[in-house]
């Protein structure tokens, strides 16, 4: 059974992978989990300078969510270079780096301090952090400037060239078209969702910044959504993420169209989780007589009727 | 750290609406220090989606105990399990801890207020034999007040059903001003308003202070950065009450 995928030639062991700003850099969970038993590690968002994020409150639980504004807190691409990319060296999993900058210079500028290290096997680029408010959003809702940041970048790098989608635009489908005319190698869909918690008792949001993005398996059917749109829109491979905790969940992405999925929130909860959703999909695709995991990427069938009870139960 | 699933062995109501729920962990029993805490996987469920944060109460190997205040979703589900269940649980977590052993002090004083107590048993186990311990808990009303062990206790309670009435803050405040104790050094744990002004007392008085802070976290271990505190120190803004305490130095938090 083959559950391996490539972008560019550059090989990943599967196709699950942690999302970024969900595990780190990978080093702190190494005690917890084999890193090298992962797909690969989308690290943290990194920009050219430190950012110090928002204040507290910065997180708080919703109905099978959480909402989030961490606002991009990360150590700066330089003490990454320093001191991340050496504890990396232990490790044979794919790491693709996160990008996320307030300007089009400064994508360029990280993915030119990141692209000459052979630890570094691609990247992936943040235009969609709802949390910031220069850049973030106003990049990923803007076609013209993920149009822009993609071009930019691919004359930069040959590694693999992800762009991160956000779901909070009319039709995601038309950002996907646009990153794979300017020659992204793949799509992440999705960040997360634009929402809002209140605390009823103080009259106050539940986070210092009053709206946060929503993630966890209450985005999940909007996710698949997501991915099933773009899907019929591009030929390039989609990632999919949102609130993917089990391998069923892993499964139910790869038939609407994804051909790797990302697991996120799951892993503040349990850190582990995706090597166990990867190994619940190599289980699922030998019972069910699968050779390769690609076979069920877009597979769903779409045309047959439902049984009421069936799409009930 | 490690990830378990512990073997609960008793879950007990030790004060009105104030749970003691402990738990077999040979491993997090041997390397837990005072002021780290788990993080609890409360249910296999979607609400509650993240596990909760819990300093320890007591540890007297295998077994070791949490306590908690049943208010929350999280908090009503654990004070609702049976002994013998299991509960899947990471830990211990935290670098920074209550210190112990530093040359120059010999009086520990120990400043609760509400259930900031819980992990002040434990930390009082593990102060040398040699140190005086001047315990200072305060509490809503006399039946709200743990003293399980605890060192000579004084009692603050809002509503003056025992000891002084008022707040701990005060209690703590009028002791510090008339009595002298030598070569002292606070620990404190309680709400943000009353550590603020713990840590304030102890400036005044150049005391060395430690506070345990609390906060909302999604993972305990420094991956989501959703639990910052504002640090008075140049090197960085904040610093993470899961990875860079919960224990910290009162006068680089800024309260």
């Amino acid at each position: 059974m083959n559950e391996s995928f490539s972008l560019r030639a550059v090989p990943f062991r599967n196709r699950v992978f942690v999302a970024s700003g969900t595990f780190g850099y990978g080093d702190e969970v190494a005690e917890l989990v084999d890193l090298d038993e992962l797909g690969g590690i989308l690290t943290k968002s990194l920009s050219l300078k430190p950012r110090d994020g928002n204040p507290p409150p910065r997180i708080t639980e919703t109905a099978s969510g959480m909402l989030n504004s961490i606002g991009l807190a990360n150590i700066g691409v330089h003490k990454f270079i320093a001191e991340k990319i050496p504890k990396l060296e232990s490790y044979s999993c794919a790491v693709i780096a996160n990008i996320a900058a307030s300007s089009v210079e400064e994508y360029c500028s990280v993915l030119e301090l990141l692209d000459p290290l052979k630890r570094v096997d691609g990247f992936e680029i943040n235009v969609s952090c709802p949390n910031v408010k220069e850049g973030g959003l106003s990049f990923g809702t803007d076609l013209a400037k993920v149009a822009l940041i993609t071009k930019e970048l691919r004359k930069r790098t040959q590694k693999p060239l992800i762009i991160k989608l956000t779901p909070n635009v009319t039709h995601i489908s038309e950002f996907a078209r646009a990153a794979e005319a300017e020659g992204a190698d793949a799509v992440s869909v999705i960040n997360t969702l634009i929402g809002m918690a209140v605390n009823i008792n103080t009259r106050k949001p539940r986070i210092s910044t009053t709206t946060g993005g929503l993630s966890g398996p209450a985005i999940k059917p909007v996710a698949l959504a997501k991915v099933y749109e773009v899907h019929k829109s591009v030929k390039i491979p989609i990632i999919g993420v949102g609130g993917i905790s089990t391998w069923e969940d892993a499964v139910e992405f790869f038939l609407v169209g994804a051909s790797a999925v990302q697991v996120g929130t799951a892993n503040f909860i349990n850190p582990a989780i995706g090597i166990g959703i990867a190994k619940g999909i190599a289980q699922y695709c030998e019972r069910n007589s699968i050779d390769d995991v690609a076979e069920l990427v877009g597979s769903l069938r779409a045309d047959t009727k439902l049984s009421v009870i069936q799409s009930w139960l | 750290m490690i990830q378990e699933h512990c073997r609960i062995q008793s879950v007990e109501e030790i004060a009105p609406n104030i749970f003691e729920l402990s738990f077999v962990s040979q491993a997090i029993s041997a390397q837990v220090l005072p002021g780290q805490f788990v993080n609890i996987r409360v249910e296999d469920s979607l609400l509650p989606l993240l596990r909760r944060p819990f300093s320890l109460f007591s540890v007297d190997a295998p077994v070791v105990s949490i306590i908690f205040n049943a208010i929350g979703i999280g908090t009503k589900l654990l004070s609702q399990k049976k002994p013998g269940g299991t509960l899947d649980i990471i830990g211990p977590l935290g670098n920074g801890v209550f210190p112990l052993d530093d040359e120059g002090f010999a009086t520990a004083l120990l400043v609760a207020g509400g259930l900031g107590v819980a992990s002040f048993p434990f930390l009082t186990s593990r102060l040398s034999e040699t140190r005086n311990i001047l315990t200072f808990v305060g509490a809503r009303t006399t039946s709200n007040v743990i003293r399980i062990g605890l060192k000579n206790i004084q009692i603050a309670t809002d509503d003056g059903s025992e000891g002084f009435h008022g707040t701990v803050v005060e209690l703590f405040k009028a002791f510090i001003n008339e009595q002298s104790v030598p070569t002292p050094r606070i620990y404190s744990c309680g709400p943000m308003p009353m550590m603020r002004a713990v840590a304030q007392i102890a400036k005044e008085k150049n005391i060395p202070c430690y506070v345990a802070l609390e906060c909302e976290m999604a993972c305990g271990i420094g991956l989501c950065q959703g639990c910052p505190v504002e640090s008075t120190m140049d090197d960085k803004k904040y610093n993470l009450v899961c990875k860079d305490g919960p224990v910290f130095e009162a006068r680089k938090v800024n309260f």
